[in-house]
């Protein structure tokens, strides 16, 4: 693969020291997603019961979900730690265009009332 | 390869390093990556636009996944949850390896690889026997209505299409899923009984479990979501399993160990996590709202 004779130089290399450092952030991690994640359980359960109106409740979940999605992105899938080059010609990108994205759904979608008198 | 022109390092990016300060296999990787999320938002936003439209008769997962393996009654969401929880579980697994690796500790990535595998298709199997009930749907069934009308409110709604469940058993009242407020979950349901119940039952017909068109549990598009968004995810998560397995016999020969570095299993955890931050949003916006 290589076409070069000098070593692969981008391969990431760490001690023992740092990898302690990582496998203590790793666990960290897993305990922060497990809480959020329990909570989410814990509320789809309760909020009925407790009478907790269902936009706020909805709310509460996607803020989660993003804060969740934003440990895994940043921590597991270490993109915190890239070059800001390679972190902004993903997120920039994936941004613009789930927004895009979204925006088409919501004004686009009003045809799905056309096809209903239709059928 | 035929062509083995020598590219000096010094002169690639003309003539600076690599800007990105990865690997061509890692950094393609994120850009699959980042079009394949845009896939699944894609599929996301659509289905919450159908789960808004209809949110009157949208179905609530909590209603639908109620089964645990090896247990009766009523279970809602919890069978879910501990599939959420073994996949966060193989993603730490990963993770893992992944740092091992960077250690250049064979041994450790070797064990960490074989669990995130293990974690993997145990989640496979789990969707798979989520989609079995699923299909396969109750005992009691439901009932879809044919053509005909309601009165609710004081306004007549058109009946076709509905589903609607039974009361118990007895199959003597039929819950039609009209709420008073959309999402509100906790508005009563509209009853069908006696002649009504009668006159609907002449012109619907019986449904048990889901498929491409019926749905025991309620509108067909939840059915048709559920089999397009979970199965297409559930394709992630096995050709994951296939790609982390391929790599763990490579790891296992000592192919990485020769090479000098383990940016492979980078690669793979990169695609394995993207498989996890996939299964967060559809746990959400699927099981959970």
């Amino acid at each position: 693969m290589e076409h070069s004779d000098q070593p692969y130089k981008y391969a990431q290399h760490h001690s023992e020291a740092e990898g302690k450092k990582t496998r203590r952030m790793v666990w960290n991690m897993f305990w922060v997603l497990l809480a959020i994640t329990s909570i989410e359980v814990g509320l789809g359960l309760i909020w009925q019961d407790w009478g907790i109106p269902f936009h706020l409740v909805k709310m509460t979940f996607i803020v989660m979900t993003l804060v969740k999605a934003y440990f895994i992105v940043a921590y597991y899938m270490h993109l915190k730690h890239e070059k800001s080059f390679l972190k902004n010609s993903i997120i920039i990108p994936y941004v613009l265009l789930a927004l895009y994205l979204i925006y088409m759904v919501i004004t686009e979608g009003t045809y799905t009332t056309f096809m209903e008198y239709l059928w | 390869m035929s062509h083995t022109e020598v590219v000096d390092s010094k002169e690639a990016w003309g003539g600076g390093t690599s800007p990105f300060a990865a690997g061509y296999g890692k950094l393609m990787m994120w850009f699959f990556l980042m079009s394949d999320a845009l896939s699944f938002t894609g599929f996301l936003a659509a289905y919450g636009f159908f789960r808004h439209n209809y949110a009157t008769i949208w179905p609530t997962a909590e209603n639908v996944f109620t089964h645990f393996p090896f247990m009766h009654g009523h279970q809602p969401l919890i069978y879910v949850a501990l599939m959420t929880f073994i996949l966060i579980m193989s993603s730490v697994t990963m993770v893992l390896a992944v740092e091992a690796g960077q250690r250049m500790d064979k041994g450790a990535v070797i064990k960490w690889m074989f669990w995130t595998i293990i974690g993997g298709l145990i989640f496979v199997g789990s969707q798979a026997w989520e989609w079995y009930h699923f299909i396969h749907g109750t005992e009691l069934g439901a009932f879809e209505l044919g053509i005909g009308t309601v009165e609710i409110n004081g306004v007549v709604e058109q009946t076709q299409g509905i589903i609607g469940r039974w009361a118990d058993e007895s199959k003597q009242v039929l819950l039609l899923p009209w709420r008073e407020t959309a999402g509100d979950l906790t508005s009563p349901y509209i009853t069908l009984t006696g002649d009504a119940l009668k006159e609907a039952l002449a012109n619907g017909q019986a449904v048990y479990g889901a498929n491409m068109t019926h749905n025991e549990y309620g509108h067909p598009l939840f059915a048709d979501f559920f089999f397009f968004i979970t199965g297409f995810h559930g394709t992630h998560v096995f050709s994951g399993v296939v790609l982390n397995f391929i790599i763990f016999v490579n790891v296992l020969m000592g192919t990485y160990e020769k090479r000098g570095h383990y940016e492979m299993v980078e690669k793979v955890g990169l695609y394995w996590h993207f498989v996890d931050l996939v299964w967060v949003f559809v746990f959400t916006f699927f099981y959970l709202i």
